[in-house]
């Protein structure tokens, strides 16, 4: 916490989140303006559940990369107990599925917080794919197997594989400071260019329903989602890549035009992941992963878009530091 | 507030219950058919066993309720009922070995050292660990599945281990299913009602758990299951078996949504 523009990100977090949780209550006492209840509702439900990830997430800083891993572990855990619940599998998938969780999902976070990028990378993709393959056929159940198969496979990857590229970003070295290598500095900036990631998705999120609710037209696929509209995409990833600019200090190895870039490509990547999930609960005929666990929203429902931003936020830091 | 109102229930509720027990009267009252058919050879059960309940015994309870919950991601409901500590008959589809444990689980812990699960003696009698579970943690009511006599039948059985205070946990398909249907019930709930009829009979779906546990396999897959408990329904005046069973089934699906 000794680096200047963590502070600055800390306290100018702090400030925004309390702008903004002062609007949502002066428009729930002041219920004669205009705005319609239940979206004022909606809107103070998400104040909330980002104190919740601010708070969580500081937690997990302040504990160190060790505990970030863990964090993002669990929480990709219980994203694929959601995705597979609502996926059906067969019985023939049972021992699977029990590797599954209880193997490849552990040790591929192990291998993250490990920083063994040449295993994790293929570990989930390959060797968990071909593994879940030749368990449901030995296990003798041969009707839908691709379907079946390909359905696990699509959990770990989305659920575990691409999240876990959040919490990698730790690992990178990627202050190149005046003074070298400040092991203190460099930590920092790890946890600054994860924040970054997580805040441009939130704001992409919200600027996606925002600017829906203002311009929005033409709807991208009815059938699949009844907000997400084209201007949406459009107004959601200009305003994303200006504020990524705008905070292009925050993010260690980026200039204002390369971040601006990333905001960009991670508001797309966003707008994609949550998509892909409305199409996957479209089918299945719920609403949101949440509605077995009863009070709150899914797990998969607020990580959706991280988890498709994620993998493509690493590698243009990759891309970035290497050139 | 569900707690405030339990805990005022155990002050009023359980006390005058347990005095209730200690009293041959009310033993008379309520049962004299069973204890007096009884063959001689078939001691009375203590009735209030969780009172003598060692520690070791409530620890390993609470903590496999607790694990269970975890492992099953069990979500609870309770759809026009509420938890009580009267005396009740919660009746399940079976579909897992987990069932049974689960919704002892899913009751609030005061409900939970009343109640009694049902379970096959030929299964939880085998190895000294599994009794123990059964008969000290889960204080489970051991039926003989391949001993069943005229004058010493299941329901008596249980109504009598049940005595005035205790809740019970049966699964009227018998066994589980494989299909993830739920089966015909079998009569053993409609003789349950019919000697009991002031008994509350609970109907509960589970939901998933077939998923986390199948029949033939012994490693969880930790998915996310749902428990839902549904309001109350009693035996009517002049009910056929074949009615009031079907009845009782359909009540159990209807909690599917």
């Amino acid at each position: 916490m000794n680096d200047i523009r963590t502070i600055a990100l800390v306290a100018g977090v702090l400030l925004l989140l309390s702008i903004v949780t002062g609007v949502g209550q002066f428009l729930k006492r002041h219920p004669d303006r205009g705005i319609d209840a239940a979206a004022v509702r909606t809107f103070n439900m998400r104040i909330r559940g980002w104190w919740v990830l601010c708070t969580v997430l500081a937690a997990a800083f302040w504990l160190g990369s060790t505990a970030t891993v863990t964090l993002f572990g669990f929480v990709s855990f219980w994203a694929l107990r959601e995705f597979i619940t609502l996926t059906p599998t067969r019985k023939g998938d049972h021992r699977a599925l029990f590797w599954v969780f209880f193997l490849f999902t552990p040790l591929h976070y192990v291998l993250v917080g490990l920083n063994r990028y040449d295993i994790y990378s293929v570990f989930l993709p390959v060797y968990a794919t071909l593994f879940v393959l030749a368990r449901a056929a030995v296990a003798g159940d041969y009707k839908r197997f691709l379907e079946r198969t390909a359905k696990i496979q699509a959990g770990l990857v989305v659920c575990v594989y691409c999240l876990s590229f959040a919490p990698a970003l730790l690992e990178l070295h990627v202050d190149r400071g005046p003074e070298g290598i400040n092991q203190l500095s460099s930590r920092d900036a790890n946890f600054r260019l994860l924040f970054f990631l997580i805040l441009l998705v939130q704001f992409a999120d919200c600027m996606q329903y925002v600017w829906s609710r203002m311009l929005g037209q033409r709807l991208v696929a009815a059938a699949v989602s009844s907000n997400r509209t084209w201007e949406g995409l459009l107004g959601s990833a200009t305003s994303t890549a200006l504020l990524a600019a705008v905070l292009w200090w925050a993010a260690p190895p980026f200039q204002p035009w390369q971040a601006a870039i990333v905001g960009l490509v991670v508001a797309i990547m966003g707008f994609a992941g949550g998509m892909t999930m409305s199409a996957i609960k479209r089918d299945r005929g719920v609403k949101d992963y949440g509605t077995l666990v009863v009070g709150h929203g899914g797990v998969l429902d607020r990580i959706d878009s991280i988890c498709f931003a994620a993998p493509v936020f690493y590698h243009m830091t990759v891309l970035v530091i290497g050139s | 507030m569900v707690s405030r109102q339990l805990s005022g229930m155990k002050k009023n509720t359980i006390l005058s219950f347990r005095f209730y027990n200690s009293s041959a009267q009310s033993l008379s009252r309520h049962q004299p058919p069973f204890l007096m058919l009884a063959p001689a050879d078939m001691p009375t059960p203590p009735l209030d066993q969780s009172v003598s309940r060692s520690p070791l015994c409530k620890i390993t309870g609470l903590a496999l309720a607790g694990m269970a919950r975890l492992l099953a991601g069990a979500s609870i409901r309770w759809i026009a009922s509420q938890p009580d500590t009267c005396q009740r008959v919660y009746f399940a589809n079976h579909t897992s070995h987990l069932d049974a444990l689960l919704i002892w689980a899913s009751l609030p812990r005061l409900i939970r050292e009343i109640t009694r699960p049902v379970a096959a003696k030929d299964y939880w009698s085998r190895g000294a660990l599994r009794r123990w579970l059964a008969e000290e943690v889960f204080n489970a009511i051991l039926i003989d599945r391949t001993d069943i006599k005229v004058h010493q039948s299941p329901v008596d059985l249980m109504l009598r281990q049940a005595g005035d205070t205790r809740s019970l946990i049966v699964f009227p398909e018998g066994s589980r299913s494989t299909s993830g249907e739920v089966g015909e019930f079998k009569s053993g709930l409609y003789y349950l009602a019919k000697k009991r009829p002031e008994i509350e009979l609970i109907p509960v779906h589970i939901d998933n758990l077939n998923r986390v546990l199948p029949r033939g396999e012994f490693l969880p897959v930790p998915l996310l299951s749902c428990i839902t408990f549904g309001p109350p329904l009693w035996l009517e005046r002049d009910e056929s078996k074949l009615d009031f069973l079907a009845r009782a089934r359909r009540a159990v699906l209807s909690l599917k949504e």
